[in-house]
């Protein structure tokens, strides 16, 4: 019997013949925390008692979910996290610099066929270039980073193939909508998924960690996709070390096998308060909005300030409604400056916040009021995400979200098509 | 072994895909370290009067996919800090399953339908049963991994790891 690409590469890492249902010790290759979850592993750390951590270079800590601190209790967490960094001379990516999952492929952290662990469950991102990573809670990145090791349960895998080519203004976010609707909240739970077809190697590599980074959001351990000219490309750009591809086997076993037609699709929207809950963006015109919000790890990259600016240039967001966007990172938003991305936002109306996920998590730079509605390109929608038990969120993508910030409704990007 | 110990059910009133932002919400987890302060405010979002009502030794019941979403400690954490003795869901989401093993938290899964509010249950791990004392059912509970129960029995996956220095697998 062959083997999926989850086997393959926990076989590699535990030296060991492994098939889905078994548990093995595995070498960890890379693995972080971030602001909300490093507090407890910088705890669990010292109860463990190691003089060390395993490896300085295969250790990060990014502050992005509350950056800058905005009250007290953040900032003490914050100064934890930087004297924890300079004691044991670890890396530490500070307020500005961006979304953890962002840094971590982009900063060269990672490669194909790597074994990688966060403490944030959109670790499952990176699976977009082959890479196997997962999230765990801080106490299980605290074993690993003390001893490079930690143990898994092989996944069992359940095959994605999407076919066809993406009619204009429909996006990688409305395609991973899509799935959850059809899989649910719970169909992919301690499973692998490998997404695969021509509708993936037609687009970017960013698009595709759009895709990955939502697999969790069925409950899936990790989003696999196999590595092509793009993916290689991608990876070498930003990784010193030599990628090593991993590629199912043709015999692999699957738990089940999915496939799409993507030119079929239209823009979709996620309902408050699940992200199954999906829609088609044009069946919900009569939704009035409050807020929009541009960013997160979903898509907050370089095409999706892009697509969002391309809408927007020359016109302004509808009047009382308020627009939050934030680069993914520093170099993104540099960038965003360079094509005159920033420019059009700002214009328009815009607030450009500090590259940083605290609006997806309710933490800081735009909290909802009791009742309002917000429409975001985030990843959860859950009652209370961004900060108000009280409001209501619709997540879409940034082409529907820059669209909908126009007419203050959820607008089918498709109403601007010139601007696609 | 331990003979069975006699425990009251809470059930919450949203039961599948309970999320951790519901165990305990963004808002406080970022500038709350404290477990136990923590644990005043779980499930408020979808229950706000539920966090009062928890007596030490109270069993949480719950639905599929419990513990869905985001990969924070805290939620465990808080649970067990408010004096829950175990969790029993008919699923659990994977992070959180080994979150709560690994801090020494119960995670029992069988069909919780036939087990209400206020309802006295009895476990006996031993035989993986849990027992609905009132309504006379005895429900069967999935194994637990020979690994968690080790992780049990050393107070969490710290005190396993400092017992054996490394996991003992089968």
């Amino acid at each position: 019997m062959g083997k999926t690409i989850a086997e393959k590469i926990l076989s590699e890492h535990a030296k060991a013949d492994l098939k889905a249902g078994d548990i093995a010790i595995c070498d960890v290759d890379f693995c972080f925390g971030q602001d909300g979850t490093s507090s407890i592993i910088i705890d669990s750390f010292r109860k463990l008692g190691a003089a060390k951590v395993f490896d300085k270079s295969a250790f990060c800590m990014v502050i992005d979910h509350s950056a800058p601190s905005p009250n007290i209790g953040v900032s003490e967490i914050h100064k934890k996290m930087r004297t924890f960094a300079k004691e044991f001379g670890v890396g530490m990516y500070d307020i500005g610099c961006g979304v953890c999952h962002q840094l971590v492929p982009q900063k060269g952290h990672v490669t194909c066929g790597d074994l990688v662990l966060g403490a944030d469950s959109h670790t499952c991102t990176y699976g977009a270039i082959n890479v196997f990573s997962t999230g765990v809670g801080s106490t299980d990145l605290a074993i690993t980073l003390a001893s490079g090791k930690n143990w898994f349960k092989v996944p069992e895998t359940i095959s994605v193939t999407l076919n066809g080519k993406l009619p204009k203004g429909v996006y990688s976010k409305d395609i991973i909508l899509e799935i959850i609707r059809d899989i649910g909240a719970n169909g992919a739970t301690y499973k692998s998924v490998e997404f695969r077809g021509d509708a993936i190697s037609a687009i970017s590599v960013d698009s595709r960690l759009t895709i990955s980074n939502m697999a969790v959001e069925m409950g899936a351990k990790v989003g696999l996709m196999e590595a092509d000219e793009k993916t290689l490309k991608w990876v070498k750009q930003n990784c010193g070390r030599e990628p090593k591809p991993v590629k199912s086997d043709t015999n692999a076993r699957y738990v089940s096998a999915k496939t799409y037609d993507v030119s079929k699709l239209s823009p979709k929207v996620a309902k408050p308060h699940a992200v199954d809950n999906v829609e088609d963006a044009s069946k919900l015109s009569s939704i009035n909005i409050d807020q929009a919000f541009l960013g997160t790890c979903t898509n907050g990259r370089l095409e999706d300030l892009e697509v969002a600016s391309k809408i927007l240039k020359g016109k302004s967001i509808k009047t009382g409604m308020k627009f939050v966007v934030a680069p993914a990172s520093k170099e993104i938003f540099l960038e965003a400056v360079k094509k005159g991305f920033i420019d059009v936002f700002v214009k328009s109306g815009c607030m450009v916040v500090a590259p940083g996920c605290g609006p997806c998590v309710g933490t800081h730079n735009g909290v909802l009021a009791d009742g309002e509605v917000a429409i975001s390109t985030a990843n959860r929608n859950f009652k209370g995400r961004m900060g108000n038990p009280n409001s209501f969120i619709y997540l879409a993508s940034p082409a529907t979200v820059a669209a909908s910030a126009l007419t203050g409704r959820i607008t089918d990007p498709r109403e601007f098509s010139k601007r696609l | 072994m331990a003979k069975p110990i006699k425990h009251f059910a809470r059930r919450l009133k949203v039961q599948d895909n309970v999320n951790t932002d519901y165990v305990i919400s963004g808002r406080y987890k970022f500038k709350i370290q404290d477990p136990k302060e923590l644990a005043k405010h779980i499930f408020e979002d979808i229950d706000p009067d539920f966090a009062a009502r928890i007596q030490s030794g109270d069993i949480l019941i719950a639905g599929e996919n419990f513990g869905c979403g985001s990969s924070r400690e805290q939620a465990p954490q808080a649970l067990k800090s408010s004096g829950f003795y175990a969790v029993i869901a008919k699923s659990y989401a994977r992070i959180f399953y080994r979150n709560a093993f690994n801090i020494g938290l119960l995670l029992l899964e069988c069909d919780t339908d036939f087990i209400d509010d206020g309802d006295e249950v009895e476990i006996d791990m031993e035989k993986g049963k849990v027992r609905n004392v009132g309504k006379g059912l005895v429900l069967n509970t999935k194994p637990i991994p020979g690994l968690m129960k080790k992780f049990l029995e050393d107070g969490g996956v710290v005190g396993h790891l400092k017992k054996y220095g490394g996991f003992k697998l089968e």
